[in-house]
């Protein structure tokens, strides 16, 4: 690495910050819970301010480059957010604060809940999940809950299309179901004969995704609900992919009974390097009782002089399954998503669909003649090559996604999903200008072109970047997570 | 052309009767489009596995997939080694990447699987 460790750059002696002289009586700590060594890095704070930013000028960001990773949504996150999320009313305020004090916080909670329940057409809303596969736990929750409340204990069984998302599999085994896959049409729809077939008494619901992983729209999606209502099952909807519908279609009115947003996708909040999400879950009115305690609500101040309104946290709600996180969520995440729909209103909200769409739809038919397309259709917010072409050559989606680093955009994503052979799925977002995508169109025939003449060149990239190829296969087998030895 | 003396699933398993005992492992196919395997999960002798149900997990760089039984059956044994060296799936699928050897519960079943022609004619369709 370039970058040596804070460990390697220790100095002994050396600190970042002096304290205070102590005003108060000294007491010691109990013996026993005292160490002779210490081994942390010993630095000044000037050292550890360049550690930190050399190590963010090596990482490829939204804000330095085009990052087209399918099923992610990597758009861009608009400044105005960050401002308003550091307002003090947000940032000094306290969880145990009484409700009359943060009445504000409460009523962007309520609002963004009810703008979530109008967007998705599902107007029972929790804010709590804190990522998406979160949401999806809280929302197989749910209806395992609904399920059980009606007495109807013998569902056993979670179906789910072979194109799905690798959390949806698992969040239905962690709720105790057992998984059984639904497989693809050749249009790239789940094959609602084979659904027909599976679909009984012993079935829970559908996880569906839609677009799906493919980027496409379920043209039977309405014959799909028939088919899991008829049999008394429910449909859940992984909103990874909302970006394609928003003020366009409605979840809730194609059948769907439960559906996690990803604020950190879809409403622009920042995404990626493990930090918060957002998982909102939104359901149909008849199973709002079972959401996570509490619930923001609003009703009229009981107050002299009433007519005014007052938000309040709802905990009375016996059917709740309960809280899913601490206290009420990431908050931050919230004001995000809130200035973001604020700021682009409905009309805008509607655009962002349509530029997602064309964005995708233009890449796609850019680069249909380079590389193979398994399934030939109009896509959504993304579409999804495969590499099979080139792999005849030598050349894998592996190596193109490395080479792609070397011209300067992140890869999409690859090897998934695990229907398309050397899987290239790509998202490019409403945010990018006709001149990135072109750019990045002409970085992927110029591959397609070196896959043809001169193979090595890809398949030895990326050759611009601090470290190149990192073995995969030594980390995965012997993993050596300690700095030293 | 694969080997002639075992049979052959859809999903790329293989089963080959050795004594009285049916052993089981993936196809060279498999482990290709797999790529570099990386952990290899197995039952516990004196587990049922299921025809065309897991009965273990296998992992590669790539993807984690679902080991599917060719035939119902008791594990008598598993193939200890592959627990430090799941390369060896990769490196021998046919001999040394053997994966579990099971008690049939219907030698028969085997006789349904695809001959080592039809599984070539398989993969063919694949391409």
């Amino acid at each position: 690495m370039t970058e040596p460790l804070l460990f390697e750059l220790t100095s002994p002696g050396r600190v970042g910050c002096r304290l205070p002289a102590v005003d108060v009586p000294e007491a010691a700590l109990p013996g026993d819970l005292l160490r002779e060594d210490l081994p942390l890095p010993e630095l000044s704070e000037r050292e550890v301010v360049q550690h930190f930013t050399r190590l963010s000028q090596l990482n490829f960001s939204v804000d330095t480059g085009f990052y087209p990773l399918g099923s992610c949504t990597m758009k861009y996150n608009p400044k105005m957010h960050e401002d308003v999320a550091r307002y003090p009313g947000f940032t000094q305020i306290h969880p145990r604060q009484d409700e009359s004090t943060v009445q504000g916080a409460l009523q962007l909670m309520c609002e963004l809940q009810g703008y979530l329940g109008e967007i998705t057409g599902l107007p029972a809303v929790s804010l709590q999940p804190v990522a998406g596969a979160h949401g999806e736990l809280t929302g197989m929750l749910i209806i395992r809950a609904y399920h059980l409340e009606r007495g109807d204990e013998d569902r056993n069984t979670v179906l789910v299309p072979d194109s799905a998302h690798g959390t949806n599999p698992a969040t239905a085994a962690m709720c105790g179901y057992r998984v059984v896959t639904v497989p693809s049409d050749r249009r790239g729809n789940i094959d609602a004969q084979e659904l027909d077939r599976l679909m009984d008494e012993s079935v829970a619901g559908l996880m569906l995704t839609n677009p799906n992983t493919l980027g496409l729209f379920e043209e039977h999606i309405l014959e799909v609900a028939e088919i899991v209502h008829g049999a008394g099952g429910l449909i859940y909807c992984d909103g990874a992919n909302m970006n394609a519908l928003l003020g366009i279609s409605k979840p809730g009115e194609l059948g769907t009974d439960v559906l996690h947003l990803n604020l950190h996708k879809t409403f622009s909040t920042p995404h990626g390097g493990g930090g918060p999400g957002g998982g909102a879950t939104a359901v149909t009115e008849e199973l709002g009782p079972f959401l996570p305690l509490p619930v923001v609500a609003r009703r009229e101040t009981k107050e002299a002089g009433a007519g005014r309104l007052e938000y309040y946290l709802d905990y009375d709600r016996p059917s709740s399954i309960g809280p899913v996180s601490g206290f009420f969520g990431n908050f931050g995440v919230m004001v995000k998503a809130y200035a973001y729909l604020r700021s682009l209103g409905e009309s805008g909200l509607r655009e962002v669909s349509e530029d997602a769409v064309l964005n995708a739809n233009y890449v796609l038919h850019r680069l249909k003649e380079y590389y193979d397309l398994p399934y030939d259709r109009f896509c959504l917010h993304e579409c999804v090559f495969s590499g099979t072409v080139q792999a005849k050559l030598g050349v894998h989606t592996i190596d193109i996604a490395k080479r792609l680093i070397d011209l300067g955009f992140h890869p999409p994503t690859v090897y998934f999903p695990l229907i398309v052979d050397e899987a290239l799925m790509i998202e490019p977002t409403e945010t990018e200008s006709v001149e990135t995508l072109d750019a990045f169109v002409a970085a992927m025939r110029q591959i397609a072109r070196e896959a043809e003449e001169e193979p090595q060149v890809v398949r030895s990239a990326p050759e611009s970047t601090p470290v190149g190829r990192l073995d995969e296969v030594a980390a995965a087998r012997e993993p050596n997570l300690r700095w030293m030895g | 052309m694969e080997p002639t003396d075992r049979k052959y699933t859809k999903d790329h398993e293989w089963a080959k009767l050795d004594e009285a005992l049916a052993v089981m492992g993936i196809t060279d196919y498999a482990q290709e489009q797999l790529g570099d395997i990386v952990y290899v999960e197995l039952p516990q002798p004196g587990d049922a596995v299921e025809l065309a149900q897991s009965f273990g997990i296998i992992e590669s760089v790539k993807a984690a997939s679902d080991l599917l039984a060719p035939i119902d059956g008791e594990v008598v044994a598993i193939n200890e080694e592959l627990v430090d060296r799941p390369e060896l799936v990769n490196e021998d699928p046919y001999e040394g990447g053997w994966m579990v050897k099971v008690q049939p519960d219907d030698e028969a079943q085997l006789a349904g699987l695809m001959t080592a022609e039809q599984y070539s004619a398989h993969l063919k369709t694949l391409e």
